[in-house]
């Protein structure tokens, strides 16, 4: 019997290696290390600290090898690479920012810290949307990524380097963060498993601030179980750090991964069925859900009203909230300082004309703008009442069914450059995965099969507030099933 | 209709934003989000009358106090590790132009 290479094992698969001792922690790190520069022209990595990642694998192998590995350490030894949203004491942590270019931190984020105490090894940093503002990774000061299904097209965003370093098994899981659908679009770009859970489960302390009542932590991965695993370990409350942390014990998200789908009511909106939708995408969806009801699941049509509105307002409170975290970036105390100014608010000034791309000049404009005096109420007021009301709709949706399911993206990866000088036409490809987002819905993408030109299609899952285990189950049931998780891009 | 923007509302929301764009990448911004208010027309239709503003996320279905934690020290001393990362500094001080004469 062939083994399959390192890099072709699960996080599943590669723990149980490592804990039967068949391979090391120290190879495995450097078997992906390896893979991850000689990819290097993905752009999907933006740093490594191979010094710290080695030790950090021979650590594991040592907790391994004096059998101090508790069986639940389901990750000892496996590696991880996170998110540049993350900070990292180990690893340079910018944001995908010019404005922080070279930054150190003096602590890690929460969730590394957490991933880390599960003894995963840190691989290195992610390339990702500049303060994970965008759905195609351009906007990062760093460079674009590559899709590894086809290098002329973006990978999504704004974890497109998490999305494209897993597909490309570069590294078995990734952390990422979603906003409006930051990891389910670049996910199902790369035909790749991630899932964002209820707002509040994951800490938010130590992730560089966008929009304060949206953004949450997840994984990436290439199964539903491996998700599972990851989830389990990253969620949590963590009360002194992050005031909007829940109070909930962490749970393990695997323990109904195998239950049966017989009866579930998985809903489908017609809202994210209109014409808008790509005919590929479409039929790869549909086939899908077809497959679930084989599972047992009955499918209930439902609608969310206010679909199209979540645009708006979206771009009103995330910009708004934006414009606000990112006004601690002033050139005095960390970040980039301008070398050229005349006095204290011309360096300010300066300082962020030159640190802040120009997607990220256009949020805070429009973010500045919804707060001022005279517009407050009929803008970012406005736009939190329509919030509550497409959350309200998502409760109403949730007496007729059990979990929602429809695509994730209009359309599958377009060109790089494609929408480079139209912001809007990004605005708009965010269209299914920004209601979940308003409403603070857990929601995940996993591959549903190829479409136009064979790029990736996913499956958007959203499930009901905390009811993460319940999303993992109809996915790993859905991959059980089928085998569209284990398709990969040629090459690699 | 709502008035569009104008040249001179972006150099004041520029000013309020502590950003200073020269004319070609202002006369950009004003293309771009008078396209983006456009969109946001129908958002202001709405009739949202009664409906409270939603913050939190889970304040949809149960009540949501941010919560303070204790007034006490939990942190080591990182002022070297924090001063690490400044633009500038002189004798353990952030240092910034000179702001009173």
């Amino acid at each position: 019997m062939n083994t399959p290479a390192l890099h072709d094992l699960t996080v599943t698969q590669l723990a149980d290696q490592l804990r039967a001792r068949k391979v090391s922690a120290l190879e495995t790190a450097q078997h992906f290390l390896a893979r991850a520069h000689a990819n290097a022209a993905l752009g999907a990595f933006l740093d490594f600290n191979e010094e710290v990642t080695l030790a950090q694998a021979r650590a594991g192998d040592a907790a391994l090898a004096a059998g101090s590995a508790s069986p639940l350490a389901a990750l000892l030894g496996v590696p991880v690479a996170h998110k540049d949203i993350f900070v990292t004491r180990d690893f340079v942590s910018t944001a995908g920012s010019k404005m922080l270019a070279g930054y150190r931190s003096p602590f890690d984020a929460t969730v590394v810290a957490k991933l880390a105490a599960q003894g995963m090894v840190t691989l290195g940093k992610l390339n990702c949307d500049e303060f994970a503002m965008g759905s195609s990774n351009e906007n990062s000061a760093f460079g674009p990524v590559a899709n590894p299904w086809d290098r002329s097209r973006i990978p999504g965003g704004s974890s497109g380097g998490s999305a494209a370093a897993v597909a490309a098994r570069l590294v078995p899981a990734a952390t990422g963060t979603d906003t409006g659908g930051s990891i389910r679009q670049p996910a199902s770009f790369c035909g790749v498993t991630g899932i964002k859970p209820t707002y509040g489960r994951a800490s938010r302390y130590g992730m560089v601030a966008f929009a304060s009542s949206l953004d949450q932590a997840g994984p990436l991965a290439r199964s539903a179980q491996d998700c599972a695993l990851l989830l389990s370990a990253m969620c949590g409350p963590d009360p002194d750090r992050d005031s909007t942390s829940l109070d909930l014990p962490a749970e393990n998200f695997t323990r109904a991964l195998d239950d049966s789908l017989a009866g579930l009511r998985i809903g489908v909106p017609r809202e994210f069925f209109g014409e808008g939708l790509a005919e590929d995408v479409r039929a790869a969806v549909e086939s899908a859900l077809k497959e679930v009801e084989k599972l047992g699941a009955r499918l209930v049509p439902i609608s969310l009203p206010r679909t199209e509105l979540s645009i708006p307002v979206y771009y009103i409170i995330a910009p708004a909230e934006a414009s606000s975290n990112l006004s601690r970036f002033d050139g005095v105390k960390f970040g980039h300082r301008a070398a050229h100014y005349t006095d204290l608010t011309d360096m300010y000034k300066k300082t962020r004309t030159e640190g802040f791309g120009d997607e990220v000049k256009r949020r805070i404009m429009i973010g500045t703008y919804v707060l001022s005096h005279g517009y407050y109420d009929a803008y970012y007021l406005q736009a939190q009442k329509i919030r509550r009301m497409i959350a309200d709709d998502f409760q109403r949706a949730f007496q007729q069914c059990d979990v929602i399911a429809g695509p994730v993206a209009p359309t599958v990866a377009w060109k790089l450059g494609e929408k480079n000088d139209d912001p809007l036409a990004n605005y708009l490809a965010d269209i299914f995965t920004l209601p979940a987002s308003l409403a603070g819905l857990p929601g995940m993408s996993l591959p549903v099969g190829l479409g136009a030109a064979r790029m990736p299609v996913g499956l958007q899952l959203i499930g009901n507030y905390l009811q993460e285990a319940k999303l993992l189950n109809v996915a790993h049931r859905l991959q059980q099933a089928t085998d569209w998780h284990l398709a990969k891009p040629e090459g690699f | 209709m709502k008035m569009a923007l104008t040249s001179t509302d972006i150099d004041r929301i520029a000013n309020l934003a502590q950003l200073e764009l020269q004319p070609e990448a202002s006369a950009r911004m004003l293309t771009q989000l008078n396209g983006f208010f456009q969109l946001v027309e129908k958002m202001r239709s709405i009739d949202s009358t009664g409906i409270d503003p939603l913050a939190h996320p889970l304040a949809t279905i149960e009540d949501i106090t941010l919560r303070l934690r204790e007034d006490s020290v939990s942190e080591p001393n990182q002022r070297a590790a924090n001063q690490r990362n400044a633009p500038a500094l002189e004798n353990g001080l952030f240092l910034v132009p000179k702001v009173i004469e």
